[in-house]
């Protein structure tokens, strides 16, 4: 293998979205037989740059060589050919085709699928030996996991001979235990002599596993560096431009007394499925419960339900009063009256609305209250009043409060969200994914809010899919699986791997640790 | 993003799409071999340049301002109100039963009288389309449009059977009594030296209308009302999670849309005709659709549009007066027109957006 050429070479990069420059000027080598790294926050313009690279878009300029060789790529199937692979964070599988069937989509030979399909039979074997990449080829994928369902993204990959994988965003999805199995198989694919691009905004992934790293903002790239030769806080200070503080400073809580009392909650979705399957829980005033899990194992249902916005069965107590969990009286509206703020998981559709102004949005939910009418009409003068006040408080940039929320960056709008609960002073607030989408140095002003809010004597439930924050935040954990509770753990004494198994369903920890 | 400036959103888009149209139009002309240009000229000096142009233009878009404003409330809730037809109808009969069964002592009480009852009565006809879109989930669009024949066929058997008066062979009530003839633009505004609007049939609703106009405004940017139907508009889940019932949103946005709807007959029935006939919503139900597209369902929008339909409907009437070219052929340059503003909208919008993005950049 010749290493002095790269597998891929990108020279001067440009792609500008009307006036927004995604991609200025990047220029980057890949190395064959290597883990490159990609980190930057969002909007850094990491997955515009791969959309050229897999053909999706044109850059306005730049050249792209694969091996030494210029190469076009106006679409994806030049992209296949020139043996580049792509695993999207959302998965493109057919949900009611066998993973054989979804691995020869678009490759089949001939009219007929048996040939094809006992092709990608054997040659699925034989990948599963060399790389751990074992996955039933029968099995539909709708009853596969999402660990497994990434897996057949690699598989098709590799099934059009892709020397070159790029990865965007992979572990998102996946328990601890199912990325470091990921990582295993990329482990050996490197040792195979693959070249990989991992495109991440999780530091620890990149320490982990990549030999270099290049990091990107605004649309530049900053730095190439070896991954053995910088830190994570060198990284974090190249993706946001200053020093940022990766941990969070908090004082031990002081829990008082019991808010919230939840009592076997169930709760079963539009489609039939049971989303909640007997939850029960204390939350005490000055402490932060921490809910992890896998994304889409109740946590949202249970964010739903107790923000009033879904009909539950059990009991919910507030002060030892009685919450009505359906009907009248079980709205958004009487929840925040009762005092249960809520900044929900999914800012763009459920916590602001996008075409709103930030001073429309910095009363969404509040909008009825005496303060914000003048008679038959809303006073929007003191709405704004109101609005400017929060925004400077919050620190939310643009300070402008007549943009549109969609016109704010993910950390401003999650920002103007939390000032409009937090300022509310609800004795509980429920927080869903707070920096999901939201850029480092925003991360650190939020989670300083969530901690000052506990200290003052608030009690706070926190779910997020990101175990760092909840090892970060909670004073207390419990780990979600499958609309149940599957235990709760001190912070201090657990550590990622046992929760990673709890939130697998396994509850017999100490036994599966030891074996 | 600000992709370009307001004014050019507002007055240059919709501008440039009515030139594509009038072109298209031209051409369509000319190829029946008509002069597109004297064409042009019958239908500006039909329909604007005599103040007896000028009635039927406003008559005509009074009616449109109604069924567009009405189309575009319920679009601020993403309801998508097909029926104004047949909420007009109801609508008519609404004003109808008021100014035949009810004595009025003078006009000014009986366009109030009738004005309640055509809204009453097109709201009514919006609430079951509502309450099913909002309970089981039955598709607004498909069931407005149902909606819109069963009005005509209910109209017809009440016209035929029970308001016909006896040994009438017309399917059409009673004339109202004197009493509740609204004033029109004639009587209003004509002297003895200067016979303004002479037989025309705008009437004193058109005043009517551009109450509507800020009223509505007023709902939709100014009320709780107003902020909750947008917020219900631009994202369900978000309204629940603000605490906002869509059961109460759509029924109540539906009433609304319904009762302006059903407020066009004020003037088409109360002010025109002075009876009810058959055909008494004149399409103008579904001209209220083009022109809250073309109007991006704001009553200024909604009021331009409307009278640049009724400059269409009454210039496309001259057309067929005084030349050879066929009412039909009006009706393909108004339905040029709704597709070069309304369905086409983004094919001059985009272009238009990247000039303003590049003139920037320089």
């Amino acid at each position: 293998m010749n290493d002095t050429v790269p597998a891929i070479e990108l020279k001067g990069i440009s792609k500008a979205f009307g006036p927004v420059q995604a991609n200025k000027d990047i220029s980057i080598r890949v190395m064959p037989g290597t883990i490159h790294g990609i980190i930057g926050e969002n909007g850094a313009g990491k997955s515009t740059l791969m959309s050229i690279l897999y053909g999706f878009y044109k850059a306005d300029a730049g050249e792209i060589y694969i091996s030494g060789r210029k190469t076009d790529i106006p679409d994806s199937q030049a992209a296949i050919s020139a043996g580049i692979g792509m695993v999207f964070q959302h998965f493109k599988l057919v949900q009611n085709f066998t993973v054989l069937e979804n691995v020869i989509l678009g490759a089949e030979e001939g009219g007929l699928l048996n040939n094809s399909l006992s092709k990608a039979r054997k040659v699925l074997k034989q990948l599963a030996e060399e790389y751990e990449l074992s996955v039933d080829p029968d099995a539909l994928i709708e009853d596969l996991s999402v660990g497994h369902q990434q897996r057949v993204e690699i598989l098709k990959a590799l099934y059009r001979q892709a020397d070159i994988l790029i990865l965007d965003e992979p572990t998102g999805v996946l328990t601890p235990a199912e990325a470091d199995h990921l990582f295993r198989i990329l482990d050996n694919l490197r040792a195979e002599g693959k070249t990989i691009i991992l495109i991440t905004h999780k530091l620890r992934e990149i320490m982990e596993i990549t030999d270099t790293v290049s990091v990107m903002r605004r649309g530049e790239m900053t730095a190439t560096v070896k991954t053995s030769e910088t830190s994570p806080e060198e990284l974090a200070e190249l993706m946001v431009g200053r020093k940022v503080l990766l941990r969070v400073d908090k004082k031990p809580a002081t829990p008082g007394e019991k808010l919230l009392e939840i009592k076997d909650l169930r709760h079963v979705d539009d489609h039939g499925v049971e989303r909640l399957k007997g939850i029960s829980l204390d939350l005490r005033a000055g402490e932060i419960l921490g809910i992890a899990g896998v994304a889409g194992n109740g946590q949202s249902a249970l964010l739903e339900v107790l923000g009033g916005y879904a009909d539950a069965t059990g009991s919910v107590k507030l002060r030892g009063q009685e919450l009505p969990l359906s009907g009248p009286g079980s709205d958004g509206s009487a929840r925040r009256e009762a005092g249960i703020g809520h900044v929900p998981e999914d800012r763009h559709h459920e916590g602001l609305i996008l075409d709103y102004t930030a001073w429309e949005n910095a009363i969404f939910g509040y909008h009825r209250d005496a303060q914000y009418q003048k008679g038959l009409l809303m006073d929007h003068d003191a709405i704004r009043k109101d609005a400017e006040g929060k925004i400077e408080r919050f620190d939310v940039r643009p300070a402008n409060c007549n943009l549109a929320a969609k016109n704010f960056s993910g950390g401003n709008q999650q920002k103007i969200v939390l000032a409009r609960e937090i300022e509310r002073n609800p004795d509980v607030l429920l927080i869903g994914q707070p920096t999901r989408g939201v850029d480092i140095g925003a991360i650190e002003f939020i989670h300083q809010q969530i901690v000052r809010l506990r200290d003052e004597g608030k009690a706070i439930l926190l779910v997020s899919v990101e175990l760092d924050e909840i090892f970060a935040l909670s004073d207390r954990i419990a780990v979600m699986f499958d609309g149940q509770i599957m235990g709760f753990r001190d912070p201090a004494e657990t550590d990622q791997r046992e929760l990673g198994l709890l939130m697998a369903g396994v509850t017999n920890t100490k036994e599966a640790s030891h074996g | 993003m600000d992709k370009m400036p307001a004014w050019a959103d507002a007055v240059l888009v919709p501008l440039i799409s009515l030139l594509l149209a009038a072109f298209l139009s031209a051409l369509v002309i000319l190829a029946i071999g008509e002069n597109p240009v004297d064409a042009f000229k019958l239908m500006v000096d039909g329909a604007l340049m005599r103040s007896s142009g000028w009635g039927y233009t406003l008559y005509y878009a009074t009616n449109f301002i109604f069924t567009g404003l009405a189309v575009a409330v319920a679009f601020h809730a993403r309801l998508f109100n097909i029926g104004g037809e047949g909420q007009a109808v109801l609508g008519g009969l609404g004003a109808a039963l008021a100014c035949l069964f009810i004595p009025w002592p003078h006009w000014s009480l009986a366009i109030i009288g009738g004005a309640f009852a055509a809204a009453a009565f097109g709201a009514l006809w919006a609430l079951i389309p509502a309450y099913l879109q909002a309970k089981r989930g039955s598709h607004i669009v498909i069931t407005t449009i149902m909606f819109n024949f069963i009005a005509a066929a209910l109209l017809n058997y009440v016209l035929v059977n029970l308001l016909k008066p006896a040994g009438s062979m017309e399917p059409a009530t009673a004339n109202f009594p004197e009493a509740t003839h609204l004033p029109s633009f004639q009587d209003m505004f004509a002297t003895a030296d200067n016979p303004l609007f002479r037989g025309s049939p705008a009437n004193v609703t058109f005043f009517l209308a551009l109450i509507a106009c800020v009223l509505v405004w007023l709902l939709i940017w100014r009320t709780r009302l107003g902020y909750e139907i947008r917020a219900q508009g631009h994202s369900e889940t978000a309204a629940r999670y603000a605490g906002i019932s869509p059961v109460r949103i759509t029924i109540v946005a539906m009433l609304i849309s319904g009762g302006l709807a059903g407020l066009m007959a004020v003037n088409a029935t109360m002010g025109e005709a002075e009876r009810l006939v058959i055909n008494a919503a004149e399409g103008a139900g579904f001209i209220g659709i083009a022109v809250a597209l073309m109007g991006r369902n704001h009553p200024v929008g909604v009021l331009m549009a409307a009278l640049l339909f009724g400059f269409l409907y009454q210039g496309g009437a001259e057309l067929a007066l005084w030349t050879n070219i066929p009412r039909e052929l009006i009706v393909v340059i108004q339905a040029l027109v709704i597709l070069f503003t309304g369905a086409l909208d983004n094919m001059v919008r985009m272009p238009l957006e990247k000039l303003f993005v590049k003139r920037r950049a320089a």
